[in-house]
Order: structure tokens, then C-alpha cells, then sequence
């Protein structure tokens, strides 16, 4: 999960990092309020869990009350890389000297933690110029590496010092809450000399979380998403109109990309894990159902040695109690396909014997 | 390098020669259970099971029940073991099993986290030990040794080596593989977590000198930059058998998480462009759709006579 940079923030205070006055609100009303606290002039951010803000015109300057009311709102509507805004930050302007990049990450080839550092931030980390990258094990980094991370960046004195203390929290805030990846961009060099995050981006390993209750305030789950999770699915909501359903994370993508590459437009990513049972198909569908952009279902299961009558008898059952009323076009791999598609033969469900024809199928029938 | 074949396999002068003990750690739970009755099935040799608490108790009234893995493999000299433990005791298993002198560790559990699998890692590097997983379906030499959760029906004998992070995507590759004429040598499953035991880099050393190796199929998805490294590897190195790859997640979005905890694009990192191009560089080509695979390994047979 990707946390949102003010909850990013809220962890950078906690670990004592500096950080400029900021306050996050989810309605104008509460944005107004903040802002008299604040005083101008301020920053308004959007506050959504994906990069690029900037650009999209998520990140706006307000000097008075007037750009406020123009702005805030306009922020607030914005849709970032099919992201709504979850609040928004408003953050005190920053006298800037220099912006610098830091980030420690979970480095997947090497297997260990990593820093990355550049005297040039504030732009996207592809763009970083002049990367210090230092592998520094599962532990937190030592005096020693923060050092000479600070000296190849060119920094001395207090701009030194600064980025030395930085590091060192930052690190112990990575390794004590398992995150995936911490970033601060930029982290600048005020005109007083003192260092400051004034971005913060923090991806946890959701595969921790059991051991990590602190963070379960920032998860946030649509009721779909939740009941999902609560089923064992995986779900990724998309914007399409075909529904994609199957067995395997790879399985599933891949039905993706067929679909995409014949025109088809996913309404949903749908794992339901790597057996299929009468229950789980059920249980996807009732999901489904629930998503009112989807005008049909495209259903790809490898059994192996999973029954297709066990599966077929899920959607018969979905028909039946009108969880659904989608066509269904469906590719089953397993044994007693025959029987299967016999049991179908009048519902809205049709079997096919490749993926392929499913495929087709699926975007032809979502057009009538 | 690990010669993971004088694992799985054994040298003829072997008295367990082609039918090396595996032992199930997790065999009484419900997941275990199934596998290990499946795993027997096949024709793997389950020497042992391991449920702290159930020790001196037998599996299927045949295979015996240790509290721990030290006690299991002092008692059958097992080098392999599988987990099937929930995710959050998988360290523990994993240590247990390390110490004890397993060598090959197959680690079945989802969702284990990041850390666990790196420290995992840490101590079977002292050990001189391979961890294929976590996240796997496993690894087998079809119709000979089947350490994993994979359905037999796919795989057959043959002299192609498969790797895959996905599971399910490695049964339709290997089943369209089989369909074709082309039967597996090794199959291994790499695994959808950011952090693999066995790399595909890895398991690409195992898999490139066998003797009659007739070619290679990679699995790939986004996510990581693990098929990116296998592809200057197979530049490096020169390995010239018929190659061909399968990335899964071209329309996936970025920054979302597809099912693997693996499979996120973070800018460029991770993404589909990333692999394929490199795969293009390595001179491999990349499949469109997994029903592509054997015809693209079918040219570069030809070409390669």
C-alpha cells in the first residue's frame, strides 16, 4: 500500500524528521479553517497515492482568500492517473536553497535495503542526475555510510549534518515499519541551512502488516475492495466495462492483455486464488455484481485437476439468485468440460474452448 | 552453483538414486495434507512430515510425524524439505529447517513478508542452501520428483527447461508446450514476490548446462527487474539453446499491485517495455499470448538446426 504524503508525513514527524507546518482536510469548509491557522501564502496538494501530481496541476500556489476558494475545489475535483483526491494539504510556503533526492528501498535483485541520493531532486527519480546508491543490508544504516553519502553529494557543514541526521531517522523509520520503499522528493536546503522533507512517499510490505496494527489507520479499502480481501481475492478496479475473472495473478494478467490487445476494456482484475470451487466463483460474481460499469464477465480458469462442473455450477447458481443477469463468457480448463458446458446450455453463460475465443466473444457481446 | 539436478535427482551410485526423500513441513494442515497425498502420488518419495505437536503420530498411517526438522532429518537424512505453514510462521519453519542441514528449501506460503524472505535468505547463504519461492508452485523434473502444488496433468518428460514466476501461467505454458511435443526437463517455479530465493538468474545457472537441453521458456511478469538481468545474463554468457518469453501484465496500470506482491511497475521500473526490450536485445522473443509460446520455440528450433 501506498501511503498518502500526508500520512507519509505524519511518520517522517514521529521519526523527527523536519518538516514544514501542514494541515490535511477532506472539505472546503475544514480547508478554510486550516487555512486562517496557516496564513498565506500556502501550497494546496493533492493528496493521492500515485506520482505526477505536479504536472496533472495537483500542486497549486495560494497567496489570498480568492485563489483559495478558485483553487481548492479544482484540486479536489481533479482525477490523477484514475485516482480521486482523498484530501487535501495545504503546507507552508518554502524559502528553497537547493533540492536534493532521497530514498531507501527494498532492493528486490539484491536483497537488501538500498539508498539512493543525489545532490539534484525534485524531479521524478528516472530523472535524478548523479545517483549515489548504496546497499546497506537489513539493518539500519550506519553513521559511517551516512557520512559518505553526504560527502558525494557535495555537502558539508550544517547542509551536511543535516542530511546525515535525516538519513539516519529515515532509515530507522524503513526498517522499523518494513516499508518497501521511503522517498523524499525533494529534500531541500532552506535559506536557513536547515534541511527539510517537503515531499514524502512511503509504500509498506502489505505482507506485514499483521505485525504492524500502527499502520491499519492509513489502509483504505472501498467496501468492494474490503469484502474482496476478506474472500481471499485479489481485485484491482479499472475503469473498462468487461469484468476479468481467473485463477493466478499471471493467469489473470495475462487474460488482460489479451483482452486489451483485442479491444476489449477490463472493468476489474479478479483473482480468486489458485483453485477454483463452486464457493469462490460465487463469491466473484456476487463481487462483480456490485461494480455497475460492467456490462459482461470474461471468466479464464486453469483448473488442472479442478472439476468445470464444480464452476459451472456457481454460475447457474449466480442466475439463480439473481446475483447476476451478464453474460458470461467463459474459458475452463479442467476435467468434465463437456458435461459442463451441457449443464450451461440455455443460461447467459458461454464456454469456450480457448481463451482466445472468449476473448473475442467478450468484446463483441459487450458492444450489442 | 547449485547443481540442483544431484538434489532432485542423485548420482546412480546413489542408493536413493532417482528417489530423493522429501520431507512436508506443515503435513497435518489442511493444505499440506492435500499436497503431501498428492506429492506421494506423483512419485515423490515423502520420507517425513513436520507439525510441532503431532511428532510420533504417522500421515496416511505411513509417512511419520516429527515436532521438529532437526528430529525428522537426523532420522532420514532428507536434504529437500516443502513448507506449508501460514505465512507468518514461515521464518521459523525456514530456520528450522536450515539448521537442521536441509540444502533445498521449497517455500509454498503467500504473503510472507519481505523481511522473513530476506532473512530466510541471510541464513541459507551461510548454510550453502537454495530457497525456490516464497509464492511458488514449487519445482519438479516431470515424471520423476514433483516438489509443489502443480496439477501432474500439464507436464511431461522432455528436454525443456521452464521458468516461471506465475503459477497457474506455468501450467497453461508448459500444457500449450506439451501439447506441441515439447516435454520439460525441470520446471521451476520462481514465485510473484518481490524478493525470490531463487532468482530466475539463479535458476537460470541451474538449468543452462543440462547435457541435452533442446531450449528455455521464461515466465515473466512486471514488476522487479529480475527477467532484465536474465536477459544480459543470457548475453553474457553466451547461452545459445532455442529461448523464447512470455511477459504477463502489458495493460496492467502502474502503481497498482496485480495480484503478486511482486507485480507493481513503479515508474519505469518493473514495466512490461523494460523486459521486452531487453528480451529483443538478448534476441529472444517475447510471446504475445501464452498459446504463442511453442510456435515461437518451434522458429527458433528451425532456425537454430
Amino acid at each position: 500500500m501506498q501511503l498518502l504524503e500526508f500520512q507519509a508525513k505524519e511518520l517522517f514527524r514521529e521519526y523527527g524528521i523536519n518538516l514544514l507546518d501542514s494541515i490535511s482536510s477532506t472539505n472546503i469548509e475544514e480547508g478554510r479553517k486550516h487555512a486562517k491557522e496557516l496564513g498565506y501564502p500556502f501550497v494546496i496538494k493533492i493528496q493521492v497515492p500515485v506520482g505526477g501530481r505536479g504536472k496533472a496541476g495537483g500542486i497549486q500556489k495560494c497567496q489570498n482568500d480568492d485563489e483559495f476558494e478558485i483553487k481548492y475545489p479544482q484540486v479536489m475535483d481533479l482525477t490523477i492517473k484514475g485516482e480521486k483526491a482523498r484530501a487535501i494539504l495545504l503546507e507552508k510556503m518554502a524559502d528553497i536553497k537547493k533540492e536534493l533526492y532521497l530514498s531507501i528501498f527494498l532492493n528486490r535483485s539484491k536483497r537488501c535495503y538500498t539508498i539512493i541520493a543525489s545532490a539534484e531532486g525534485g524531479v521524478e527519480i528516472e530523472s535524478v542526475k548523479n545517483q549515489i546508491i548504496k546497499e546497506i543490508g537489513l539493518g539500519e544504516v550506519s553513521d559511517e555510510v551516512a557520512q559518505e553519502v553526504a560527502k558525494e553529494m557535495g555537502l558539508e557543514g550544517k547542509h551536511a549534518e543535516g542530511v546525515i541526521d535525516t538519513l539516519k531517522k529515515l532509515s530507522k523509520l524503513t526498517i522499523e515499519k518494513e516499508a518497501e520503499l521511503v522517498e523524499i522528493n525533494p529534500l531541500a536546503i532552506m535559506q536557513d541551512d536547515t534541511i527539510m522533507a517537503l515531499d514524502g512517499k512511503f509504500v509498506t510490505d502489505d505482507n506485514s502488516n499483521f505485525r504492524h496494527p500502527e499502520l491499519e489507520k492509513y489502509q483504505e479499502k472501498s467496501a468492494i475492495e474490503e469484502q474482496a480481501e476478506k474472500s481471499g481475492f485479489s481485485l484491482v478496479e479499472l475503469d473498462g466495462d468487461i469484468a476479468v475473472v481467473g485463477n493466478g495473478a499471471g493467469l489473470v494478467m495475462s487474460t488482460l492483455d489479451m483482452l486489451s490487445d483485442n479491444g476489449g476494456k477490463p472493468a476489474c482484475f479478479l483473482d480468486v486464488g489458485g483453485g477454483a470451487t463452486t464457493e469462490s466463483v460465487y463469491e466473484a460474481l456476487t463481487l462483480i455484481s456490485k461494480l455497475d460499469r460492467v456490462k459482461g464477465i470474461l471468466v479464464n480458469l486453469y483448473g488442472g485437476i479442478v472439476k468445470t462442473t464444480v464452476v459451472a455450477e456457481a454460475f447457474l447458481k449466480a442466475y439463480e439468485d439473481n446475483v447476476i443477469d451478464l453474460p458470461v463468457f467463459s474459458r475452463l480448463k479442467g476435467t468434465e468440460s463437456e458435461k459442463a458446458t451441457e449443464m450451461l446450455q440455455g443460461s447467459r453463460t458461454k464456454i469456450f474452448s480457448t481463451v482466445e475465443e472468449a476473448i473475442n466473444a467478450a468484446v463483441m457481446g459487450v458492444k450489442k | 552453483m547449485t547443481d540442483i539436478f544431484a538434489l532432485l535427482k542423485g548420482n546412480p551410485e546413489d542408493p536413493d538414486f532417482e528417489k530423493k526423500g522429501v520431507i512436508v513441513q506443515g503435513i497435518t494442515g489442511a493444505y499440506g495434507s492435500l499436497h503431501a497425498r498428492n506429492m506421494i502420488a506423483y512419485g515423490t518419495n515423502v520420507v517425513a512430515g513436520v507439525t510441532p505437536g503431532k511428532g510420533g503420530q504417522k500421515f496416511e498411517d505411513k509417512v511419520p510425524i516429527y515436532n521438529t526438522m532437526k528430529e525428522a532429518v537426523d532420522a532420514t537424512n532428507a536434504k529437500i524439505s516443502i513448507v506449508f505453514v501460514p505465512a507468518k510462521f514461515f521464518l521459523g519453519a525456514a530456520k528450522d529447517a536450515l539448521e537442521a542441514g536441509i540444502k533445498l528449501l521449497v517455500a509454498i506460503p503467500e504473503h510472507v513478508p519481505v523481511r522473513d524472505t530476506m532473512e530466510a535468505l541471510e541464513l541459507a547463504k551461510q548454510k550453502d542452501a537454495v530457497i525456490i519461492g516464497p509464492n511458488t508452485p514449487g519445482i519438479m523434473i516431470p515424471e520423476l520428483i514433483k516438489i509443489g502444488i502443480m496439477p501432474p496433468m500439464p507436464f511431461k518428460a522432455g528436454k525443456i527447461a521452464v521458468l516461471s514466476k506465475s503459477g497457474t501461467l506455468l501450467y497453461e505454458i508448459s500444457d500449450a508446450l506439451t501439447n506441441s511435443g515439447f516435454g520439460q526437463s525441470i520446471t521451476i517455479g520462481i514465485g510473484g514476490d518481490p524478493v525470490n530465493g531463487t532468482r530466475l538468474i539463479d535458476a537460470f545457472e541451474m538449468v543452462k548446462d543440462i547435457p541435452d537441453l533442446e531450449g528455455m521458456v521464461v515466465v515473466g511478469e512486471i514488476g522487479g527487474d529480475s527477467e532484465e538481468m536474465l536477459a544480459q545474463r543470457i548475453i553474457d554468457s553466451g547461452f545459445n539453446k532455442p529461448t523464447v518469453a512470455y511477459i504477463a501484465g502489458r495493460a496492467a496500470p502502474k502503481e497498482k499491485r496485480m495480484g503478486h506482491a511482486g507485480a507493481i511497475v513503479m515508474g519505469t521500473y518493473g514495466s512490461a517495455e523494460s523486459k521486452v526490450s531487453m528480451f529483443n536485445k538478448a534476441n529472444i522473443p517475447v510471446a504475445k499470448r501464452p498459446a504463442e509460446v511453442p510456435v515461437l520455440l518451434a522458429g527458433k528450433m528451425e532456425k537454430s538446426d
